[in-house]
């Protein structure tokens, strides 16, 4: 039982910076996820944690304790590797045990030959293969603690891997993306299945994947990073509702946000592409900026329908039919070059080629400045002398 | 202290590791050393290593002119290429064969590969000197590459590599018209290149070096392969010409070493794959 | 089947058999018929040149066995290995081990640990023999720069055989080092972090718990290759004893040259060769049934 804080902490090789000022605070028993793109610096994070990398600058302390000085055994910390890195000679037992036996018996109790002649040894097994069994026993994998890892399957090997972790009972389960070797369906089962594990263990779970499904449904909070910084730190669901950025906004949902550029008016004013509606803000006028839309906050506009919302003139290019739901691809008539994508209970009799008006709600816009930060929508009526201005 | 910890333990893995390479190195430095150490500095016996008076010139010359070390190089260049040559013309279609082509006798013939394996040289030693002295054929080059130019361990190299190779690829190439002679030499054999040519160092090293066959077959001087040569000539001036003797063996083992030092990853790669096997 | 894939079948096998025909001829000429020979030469008295050949049964084995020179050369042979062995192979590893963990410095060690590897034995043989010069060589100023006595490396019977075997393994310790090294890096980096997290912290732990298990189907291969090699001994003895002093380094290969080749004792060598060929397969059966077991992880 741990919390974890990382306190500005860096890393960079010679001229590239990995790690820049990272500072966290994950509370006991909270599953946190690191996400990002491949090269974010996530991995690298997770590592220094664990203490197998040091940190350039910086401190990580566990229950309040600094323990940049400790080696990774004495972080009383657990890690999963994305490999499992079970020892592909021993059987599951001894894979599961070798924590243990670390632990409570000293070198010359655990050399080969020399072991045979050490009584303490005979007593402090049966202890061990009991704790190791009753871990085995709650991942179901009792039956194959005498096999090689080789005689594993993968979802297998992932248990042992998670059962080596467990037997220490560990302040914190450091996960390495433990999930990407499995196969896909094979993933969703394990998801599930780590939710519950952390849910009955209540240990801290510091978890790392690219996958943003896998952040989304299993953690409490998820810290997106990309180029060695947190863009943001929220739980799944702030994340998806108020991205801090253009990047977490592409990031996280499925399929992608999607984004249109915008331009900034005289006096803040945006006007929505290929609509007559506008929005305000606050940023200089004459700039770029974009604005997002969910495919979900799309939808498509009877037809002779009133147009004076924000709309949307499209041409349908693609279906793709998902049985439950179907995702329409449309290339924009005012922006030649750009499409969206909407998410639509059903085809509703369309055909490909056919001009539709997707209409949506202007408080579902996110606005994205040109560097992509985040932007508030102003409510027009707050300005009514703009707004005037504006639509004469 | 961890840090001076680690600091100990570096430098005692150098220590281990220079003490080891001085020892390696050794020979090697005393041979260039007295190459150019003129004869009464080689038998005052010192352990200076440089000379006093540099005696190089006089000690190269005098190999190169008492010895034909150049036509010993010749003709190891001569040998290993040839035996290469053909090694590599027999084994890649055997080996190809072998590994994607459906005939009957292959898993026999496969048998014998392995066994071919374990056969070194000096087992048909014997009767191939007695054929080749019938012939009257000893002292020819033919004589030195005789035993070589079957090789085992190139068939059970490439074959290994070629079974790797993607079948789709070779129907592909079917379907596209091609034979099966420029299946091989076009398109199976090129993906192969890094065991060809590792094979390839792995063999001019062996061949060479090799004393045993050329002591047997050769007895003209002006055929010798450069160990021969080198034995040769330590026979002729033993004792009495360190400085020479040394010389010539630089000079005989420089274009190994020199080919070694400008591609040391293939020769590396060629000891691994004996390991691969 | 198709009509396509009977004429591919057909095509298959002739070009099969085609392909394999030159490689199996060359195999025939120079191995599996002067094998046969030379078992049929094993049982003759057949000398080079002469006119009447008998057969003699088993009497060249039976004069190898009752030959105090044979017996001695084998004797030879099997101590030459068993020094070269422990050494060549611990130290190679030893040496592994230290470079694997070296980042800048490892090309630098590579280079020169397997240099011997590459240079012309022969060659190097007669620098040994200089080195080890009683009068000349520098070993023995160094050593009487101690203050020890001169010693004759090479004309001390005890001593010549055992300094063989360090010219040996000065000479195979490269080729054992890059197998190793190969080995060493098949082991994913994971395992030893795992370990480290596991709390194998000491050098030692990790050895014991990672890298002595996985390296052992390397360890066996090498050891395997090592014996065979030492075993065929012949170059260094040629150059830097020739035997001598006294029979003390006479080995078995240098033993069938002589017969063979010098003395023209074709029936005998054969039986010799025969005997050689022997603990040749039985240290290549050791070999595939060490490879079998490599393929478990």
């Amino acid at each position: 039982m741990a919390r974890v804080e990382l306190e500005s902490v860096s890393k960079s090789f010679a001229d590239t910076t990995v790690l820049s000022g990272i500072n966290l605070d994950i509370a006991d028993g909270e599953f946190l996820t690191l996400v990002g793109p491949s090269g974010c610096g996530k991995s690298t994070l997770i590592r220094i944690i664990a203490g197998l990398e040091p940190q350039t600058s910086g401190q990580i302390r566990i229950n309040g304790e600094p323990v940049d000085h400790l080696r990774p055994h004495e972080r009383r910390v657990a890690m999963v590797f994305q490999s499992y890195a079970l020892y592909p000679h021993m059987s599951v037992f001894a894979n599961m045990a070798l924590p243990l036996t670390m632990q409570r018996l000293s070198l010359w109790e655990r050399v080969p030959l020399l072991r045979l002649f050490s009584a303490r040894r005979r007593r402090v097994m049966p202890e061990i293969r009991r704790e190791v069994q009753s871990v085995a026993a709650q991942l179901q994998i009792e039956p194959l603690l005498n096999r090689r890892p080789a005689q594993l399957s993968g979802g297998q090997r992932q248990r042992v891997a998670l059962g080596r972790a467990m037997v220490r009972h560990p302040n914190a389960f450091l996960m390495d993306e433990p999930l990407s070797n499995l196969d896909a369906k094979l993933r969703v089962h394990m998801r599930s299945e780590l939710t519950e594990l952390h849910q009955r263990l209540k240990t801290t779970f510091i978890y790392v994947t690219h996958d943003q499904v896998e952040a989304m449904t299993m953690s409490d909070r998820v810290a997106m990073m990309d180029a060695g910084r947190i863009l943001q730190l929220g739980t799944p669901a702030e994340l998806y509702a108020r991205p801090s950025n253009l990047k977490v906004a592409q990031f996280i949902g499925s399929p992608a946000i999607n984004v249109l550029p915008v331009r900034i008016g005289d006096g803040g004013m945006v006007e929505l592409p290929g609509s007559p509606a506008m929005i305000h803000t606050s940023l200089p006028p004459g700039s770029a900026a974009s604005i997002g839309l969910r495919p979900e906050a799309l939808h498509l506009l009877p037809s002779g329908s009133p147009r004076d919302g924000a709309v949307l003139n499209a041409r349908l290019r693609r279906i793709e039919n998902l049985g439950a739901e179907c995702m329409l691809h449309f290339d924009l008539l005012a922006l030649p070059g750009h499409g969206v994508i909407v998410r639509a209970a059903s085809i509703k009799g369309l055909s490909v080629g056919e001009e539709v008006v997707l209409g949506y709600d202007i408080a579902s816009i996110h606005l994205f400045d040109a560097k992509g930060e985040r932007a508030e929508v102003l409510p027009i009526s707050a300005h009514p002398a703009q707004r005037e201005a504006a639509t004469p | 202290m961890p840090c001076l910890q680690r600091a100990i333990t570096r430098v005692l893995i150098h220590g281990v590791l220079m003490a080891g390479a001085a020892f390696m190195l050794l020979p090697f430095v005393w041979m260039l050393a007295t190459s150019i150490k003129p004869p009464e500095e080689v038998f005052s016996a010192t352990l200076r290593l440089l000379p006093t008076r540099f005696f190089g010139a006089e000690n190269y010359s005098f190999a190169l002119t008492q010895a034909p070390l150049l036509r010993f190089a010749i003709n190891g260049v001569i040998v290993c290429l040839g035996i290469l040559v053909v090694q590599l013309l027999v084994a890649i279609p055997c080996a190809y064969a072998l590994a994607k082509l459906r005939f009957p006798g292959r898993n026999l013939l496969f048998v014998l590969v392995l066994l071919a394996l374990a056969i070194p040289v000096q087992v048909p030693a014997l009767p191939l000197y007695i054929a080749l002295a019938e012939m009257e054929l000893l002292n020819t080059y033919l004589s030195l590459m005789l035993p070589f130019l079957f090789s085992a361990f190139a068939v059970f190299l490439l074959r290994q590599f070629f079974k790797s190779y993607p079948d789709d690829i070779i129907q592909a190439a079917r379907l596209d018209g091609m034979g099966e002679m420029e299946i091989v030499w076009r398109i199976v054999a090129p993906s192969a290149w890094p065991a060809i040519a590792a094979f390839s160092v792995f063999s001019v090293v062996a061949h060479w070096n090799d004393l045993y066959w050329p002591l047997i077959v050769i007895t003209d001087g002006g055929m010798a392969t450069p160990p021969l040569g080198m034995m040769l000539f330590a026979d002729a001036e033993t004792g009495s010409n360190y400085g020479a003797l040394m010389a010539a063996a630089t000079m005989l083992t420089a274009p190994l070493v020199v080919i070694f030092l400008f591609a040391r990853r293939w020769f590396i790669a060629g000891v691994t794959m004996t390991g691969v096997k | 089947m198709s009509a396509f894939r009977l004429r591919q079948a057909r095509i298959e096998r002739w070009t099969g058999l085609g392909f394999v025909t030159p490689a199996m001829l060359l195999f025939m000429l120079t191995s599996l018929i002067p094998l046969a020979v030379l078992l049929g030469l094993s049982f003759t008295n057949y000398e080079l040149g002469a006119v009447d050949t008998k057969s003699v049964g088993t009497a060249n084995f039976a004069k190898a066995v009752a030959d105090p020179v044979f017996r001695r050369s084998l004797g030879n042979t099997l101590l030459y290995v068993a020094i070269v062995l422990p050494g060549a192979v611990g130290l190679a590893l030893l040496i592994a081990i230290l470079v694997h963990g070296r980042r800048r410095s490892r090309g630098f060690y590579e280079v020169i640990y397997f240099l011997p590897v590459t240079s012309t034995l022969i060659a190097m043989a007669t620098v040994w023999q200089f080195l080890l010069h009683p009068r000349l060589g520098p070993v023995n100023a160094f050593l009487r720069l101690l203050g020890f006595d001169e010693v004759a490396f090479l004309s001390e019977p005890h001593l010549a055989l055992p300094t063989l075997a360090v010219v040996g393994i000065w000479q195979l310790l490269g080729f054992n080092m890059v197998l190793f090294l190969a080995g060493l890096s098949a082991i994913s980096k994971d395992l030893y972090e795992a370990a480290e997290v596991d709390g194998c912290v000491s050098g030692l732990d990790r050895f014991l718990t990672i890298t002595w298990p996985l390296l052992m189907p390397t360890t066996m291969f090498v050891m395997v290759t090592t014996s065979i090699t030492a075993f065929k001994i012949f170059d260094t003895v040629a150059v830097m004893t020739r035997g001598g002093p006294m029979g003390s380094s006479e080995v078995l290969l240098y033993n069938v040259y002589l017969e063979g080749f010098q003395y023209f004792h074709m029936g005998y060598a054969a039986a010799l060769t025969v005997i050689f060929l022997v603990f040749i397969l039985m240290f290549s059966a050791i070999q595939s049934f060490v490879l079998e077991r490599r393929t478990h992880y």
